[in-house]
């Protein structure tokens, strides 16, 4: 009985994030096939012609595992942390704190409507880069365990934003000094292979490696790291940022006093 | 069966004031209970503490026996809350804000849509269901508030300050809708400024101040407190002053030339002053109870010197 309840309470919770989403398109699924289809033109097409191929894959289809991920990042994140915010600054966020629902639902509900947004807009990147170049498909299950996870390990991310907080500006500074740089240097755009070797060492400290190319493996079977070391760095994160979800709202840390 | 049990229950936020200061509060089921206090009392504190958005520093808190610590989710399950601000979102449409919150309370989506209908209704906003929340006036998104927090029928709803800003008239409908659903069964909490508004809702009542109940009585036992009776009286022609008679312990003042207060304590009766007044020649049209008779009892418990 219980179960049913938390069921309808999250699906309600996602069905609100979803016409939320869909009601302001132009602002969450838009600009990201623009600025992705700009990347195209000029990293790929311009001057991606000049560079030839990249690991034995034309340079526009080598880039287009990085792009489309790094469209699931931006576009998770973002859409968890500014409709968490949002709620709390209309404090219609305590609609759901008087309500009879446990932590997991209410975090579950909004990651939920961030995967659904980093999700489509994937989906929509993914199209546009047919313009450009040729997609070809490695392995399906890669596709969808790294896409699916890296969107929901940025949903996680964007909660914990969106909790702590206290002003607008709060919630782009993570992506803008934080995602931004880790996303650039995460190989969307290269190969690590090409960096010396200290920088490849420390390249493997970034997360975002590890999600580009497990996804590159599944759309290219190219990667510069071990596929199930990736999924495995994935979940386990993908874990660590739920519980850290769970624990700020059973403290209350950004929403109560 | 009590309603609501708080014990011990304290509050201190990170900066330091202590808002809440070892309450403790007993409310029975099916009472229509005021909690009266100035700003900053602990009032809003404390129901934010029983509706769980604010954190508690100790005590305990029972919502019809379920300890907040222990059974919080049906704690929640029997409440309803209509908060002093307003706190839903100005972009959704308003039957989407009532039939959502239907959601989270688990409510199937058609049950959540005939509940809707149902408050909304009742409530006056029927005809408002498909415009956006922000398009509202202030007086229908306090309704809708109340809309809101009834949609899962809590056998107990607390209410923080629901007709601030409101207009008598709408105040009064609200008023009636309140006694409506208690006379139905629901017990129903609320803080108010309105002395007037304690007076003619509630049976129960405490008194916050600085964090701590002063005073915790029946309504009626607190008029009786009231040392004197304050009456307005219409008069029928102009009176000057020295027109009043003198009444040992009786004090007279006219507001206008045609509107006279009375002041006077309980162990006169009103007959004795009419029958001065009358000697006098002066005849009385209409009277009326002073709105703000319970002030003065109010300020003395929260210790307000009236003539500092």
């Amino acid at each position: 009985m219980r179960l049913k309840k938390n069921w309808i309470s999250f699906t309600t919770l996602f069905y609100r994030e979803v016409v939320r989403v869909l009601r302001i398109w132009p602002q969450t699924l838009l600009p990201s096939a623009i600025t992705i289809s700009l990347y195209f033109v000029i990293f790929g097409d311009i001057i991606g012609a000049r560079i030839g191929d990249m690991k034995g894959v034309p340079y526009i289809n080598y880039i287009v595992p990085g792009l489309v991920m790094m469209a699931i990042i931006t576009n998770s994140y973002l859409n968890v942390c500014s409709s968490v915010f949002g709620n709390k600054f209309q404090k219609n966020i305590e609609e759901m704190l008087v309500a009879p629902m446990p932590h997991y639902v209410i975090i579950l509900g909004y990651v939920a409507g961030g995967v659904l947004r980093g999700v489509l807009v994937g989906i929509i990147v993914a199209g546009v880069s047919l313009f450009f170049g040729k997609i070809t498909v490695y392995n399906w299950w890669s596709i969808i365990a790294v896409g699916l996870l890296t969107a929901m390990l940025f949903a996680f991310a964007g909660y914990i934003n969106g909790m702590l907080a206290k002003k607008f500006d709060d919630i782009s500074i993570v992506p803008l000094f934080v995602l931004t740089p880790l996303t650039y240097l995460g190989g969307v755009f290269y190969s690590i292979d090409l960096l010396p070797p200290f920088w490849q060492g420390l390249s493997r400290f970034n997360p975002v490696i590890y999600m580009v190319n497990g996804f590159r493996w599944g759309l290219l079977g190219q990667s510069d790291v071990n596929i199930s070391f990736a999924l495995s760095i994935l979940f386990l994160s993908m874990v660590g940022f739920f519980a850290c979800c769970w624990w700020m709202m059973h403290k209350g840390i950004g929403i109560k006093s | 069966m009590l309603a609501l049990e708080i014990q011990k229950l304290c509050k201190t936020y990170a900066n330091g004031v202590v808002a809440v200061d070892n309450i403790d509060l007993q409310v029975e089921q099916g009472d229509f209970f005021a909690l009266l206090g100035p700003n900053g009392a602990g009032k809003s504190s404390t129901i934010g503490i029983v509706s769980s958005l604010v954190n508690k520093t100790s005590g305990s808190v029972k919502v019809f026996g379920y300890d907040l610590d222990t059974n919080l989710i049906e704690a929640k399950t029997c409440m309803g809350l209509v908060p002093q601000e307003l706190n839903f979102n100005q972009f959704e449409k308003v039957k989407d804000i009532v039939i959502n919150q239907g959601g989270f309370y688990g409510l199937s989506r058609r049950v959540a849509k005939q509940r809707a209908e149902k408050y909304l209704t009742q409530l006056g906003l029927w005809e408002k269901r498909n415009e956006v929340s922000r398009s509202l006036s202030g007086g229908m998104k306090r309704r809708l508030m109340i809309a809101r927090a009834l949609i899962h029928e809590p056998k107990m709803l607390i209410l923080d300050e629901p007709t601030a800003g409101v207009d008598i008239e709408l105040r009064r409908a609200t008023w009636d809708f309140l006694q409506n659903i208690n006379q139905q069964g629901t017990t129903i909490i609320l803080t108010t400024h309105y002395l007037e508004e304690a007076e003619y809702l509630c049976d129960g009542i405490a008194i916050v101040d600085k964090g701590t109940i002063v005073e915790r009585t029946k309504i009626k036992h607190l008029i009786q407190q009231l040392q004197s009776e304050s009456l307005v009286l219409d008069l029928q022609h102009d009176t000057v002053t020295c027109d009043l008679p003198v009444l040992e312990n009786v004090s007279m003042s006219l507001i206008d030339s045609r509107t006279l207060e009375v002041t006077f304590p309980k162990s006169i009766t009103v007959n004795t002053i009419f029958a001065q007044l009358s000697n006098k020649g002066i005849q009385i049209v209409s009277m009326r109870n002073k709105s703000n008779r319970l002030e003065e009892l109010f300020l003395a418990r929260v210790g307000v010197n009236l003539e500092a």
